[in-house]
């Protein structure tokens, strides 16, 4: 995968037509001259990649199946890691949660921005005002919006019930309740992201031509026809881009959890993200924490792979 | 004047029609209303009332009486002006240093012809398959205990500079940016005596504030919202950044204390994007459109 992403790009770089060489001699030395120019533009750059990208991939793989403590030197262990990581408990509700968060997030994060990003699109006065406030929870900081929620969702004096005492419906447990955590947290997360999301559809729905719309009119197409007929089909790339990123993001779900509801209760909220932090900083296994970064590594690759295919294919075609 | 959508101009313009229009507007307005801007006007009130008055049910949606106590209160108890400069710090180093880096990186692999540049950038681009948060245990450790120079990087701000340059999204943007400036003005400048740092210096970057721009944004936006990283390379509260000291702090300390403290940290970002709202709007919407 990777070298077919770096040949996909490496065809994108033009090609320059190189100039003429120089008439004097000493053409070699300023070659080298020019390769160690260049190499000192990139020498930060590289060498923070190298240090903080390609050294840690590869060593996740490696301590993956090691014994490694901090201060002494690491053993091999085969595939311990792997099993004991297996035999958790834990394991399986952080992988079970994790992917119940991606599809909740996936249904609610996707249809709700996508249908007020078509609503929005109709309407022709406070544009501004909308963009502004959609956009605004994305410049929360992540911590503050689930503090927020937090609050929001406490059995006591919080909004949440207020809001359905309010309304004579009756009141929920929200992160309380091991069946409502997740829905809870999966809220918390649209809420706080969906603003990009709106404003990218936006701009894609901006981008159909008017003519496909009065030619379905025309056509007797009605108001749901139009959508289904020419709305969708016409932003069905962005739609798929988006759904790739957003289903990357929500896999590497921490914040949430970690601070609202501290993966309980009844582990209904730890995610696998969660449960490496554990197995690095609670449990001090750095193996294990390393043996399921693998194994998130490895879903998580197929997903960014597909997602870097789709958008090339997509400026290809442009 | 606006093209054409999903709703008919003309359907629009009958008395059934501008009808529909209207409730529809009021309605989103409301919705909107209620569900992004409520939430922060509770915050921001809330943090007004007296702790007796925040616990009441049903709740007062106006303050009895406003008082600046929570406010004050977190900013000396919650020593956010020692946080606050925390994470200013550690923001302002990740913005130089990926400016510098990221740039001049860019830079050469677009313009100077490296030996094996295609590779280079095959590997840098390859890092954006890999998530960022898969990977932040050997991360740690690699900062913890740096290859070869054998120092730790932990409770330092370097530990937030120097992996925010590793951002292989800005770099290709600038890469990108930098490959749509004409070679002739570049050799025009070579011709007249010009190096390839005067060169990016003068001509290059001149030329491309508005992706040194979004790209600024970006570094200072990610560094400010960044939660689990800082949480594990700074274990020393003094170093921590406000993210993280409100988590740590949340759970013993007074709720309309609390609840101003995240006022305040929201604040810088809010503001930021009140004031390059547009551009900030028209960069999301540009980018999602090329890709």
């Amino acid at each position: 995968m990777t070298k077919t992403a770096a040949r996909r790009t490496a065809s994108a770089v033009p090609v320059h037509p190189v100039p003429a060489p120089p008439p004097v001699g000493g053409r070699r030395r300023r070659r080298l001259a020019d390769q160690a120019r260049a190499y000192g533009f990139l020498l930060g750059g590289l060498t923070c990649f190298a240090l903080f990208s390609w050294y840690p991939a590869i060593r996740a793989v490696v301590i993956a199946f090691q014994k490694f403590t901090p201060g002494s030197p690491p053993e091999w262990v085969g595939t311990a890691n792997f099993s004991r990581v297996l035999h958790d408990p834990e394991f399986g509700a952080a992988w079970r949660n994790t992917l119940t968060f991606t599809l909740l997030a996936l249904l609610i994060g996707f249809a709700v921005p996508f249908v007020l990003a078509l609503v929005l699109n109709e309407l022709r006065h406070a544009k501004a005002f909308f963009r502004v406030v959609v956009y605004l929870p994305v410049m929360i900081p992540p911590v503050v919006s689930a503090l927020l929620w937090k609050w929001f969702y406490d059995p006591g004096a919080g909004l949440a019930n207020e809001a359905l005492r309010f309304l004579h419906l009756p009141t929920s447990n929200w992160t309380n309740g091991a069946d409502t955590a997740l829905v809870s947290l999966v809220l918390v997360a649209t809420w706080a992201n969906m603003g990009g999301t709106v404003l990218i559809y936006l701009a894609a729905l901006q981008s159909i031509p008017g003519e496909l719309y009065e030619a379905a009119e025309l056509d007797g197409a009605n108001l749901l026809q139009r959508i289904r007929h020419v709305t969708i089909p016409q932003t069905r790339f962005v739609i798929l881009m988006l759904m790739l990123l957003q289903i990357i993001a929500t896999m590497q779900v921490f914040t949430e959890p970690f601070v609202i509801t501290g993966g309980g209760p009844e582990n209904a909220t730890v995610t696998v993200l969660y449960l490496i932090y554990k197995y690095a900083f609670l449990y001090n296994d750095f193996g294990g924490a390393c043996a399921l970064s693998v194994m998130l590594l490895v879903l998580l690759g197929l997903f960014s792979a597909l997602y870097l295919r789709l958008t090339r294919s997509g400026e290809e075609d442009a | 004047m606006s093209t054409r959508t999903l709703v008919s101009p003309a359907a629009l313009a009958r008395p059934r029609g501008r009808a529909a229009y209207w409730t529809v507007f009021t309605g989103v307005v409301a919705l909107f209303t209620l569900a992004f801007l409520f939430p922060v006007y509770w915050m921001a009130t809330s943090a007004m009332k007296s702790p007796d008055e925040v616990a009441e049910t049903p709740p007062t949606l106006v303050p009895r009486h406003w008082n600046l106590g929570g406010y004050t209160d977190a900013w000396d108890l919650m020593q956010l002006p020692q946080h606050l400069w925390n994470t200013v710090v550690q923001a302002a180093g990740a913005w130089l240093f990926q400016l510098v880096f990221c740039t001049a990186a860019a830079y050469a692999l677009s313009k100077l012809r490296p030996a094996f540049g295609k590779v280079i950038l095959g590997g840098i681009l390859a890092t954006l398959m890999v998530p960022v948060q898969a990977l932040v245990v050997p991360k740690y450790l690699t900062v913890a205990d740096l290859p070869l120079l054998h120092t730790s990087l932990l409770n330092d701000p370097l530990a937030i500079w120097l992996p925010a340059v590793a951002n292989a999204f800005n770099l290709y943007l600038l890469k990108r940016f930098f490959d749509q400036i004409p070679r002739d003005v570049l050799e025009a400048a070579e011709i007249d005596g010009a190096g390839p740092l005067r060169t990016l210096w003068s001509i290059v970057l001149p030329m491309s504030r508005p992706v040194l721009g979004v790209v600024s944004i970006f570094a200072l936006v990610a560094v400010w919202q960044d939660f689990l990283w800082p949480l594990m390379v700074f274990s020393d509260t003094d170093k921590q950044p406000i993210s993280v000291a409100l988590v740590q702090l949340s759970q013993n300390i007074q709720l309309t204390v609390l609840v101003a403290a995240m006022v305040i940290a929201s604040i810088p970002m809010v503001a930021l994007f009140l004031v390059f709202q547009r551009h900030i709007i028209a960069g999301i919407s540009a980018g999602s459109t090329k890709g």
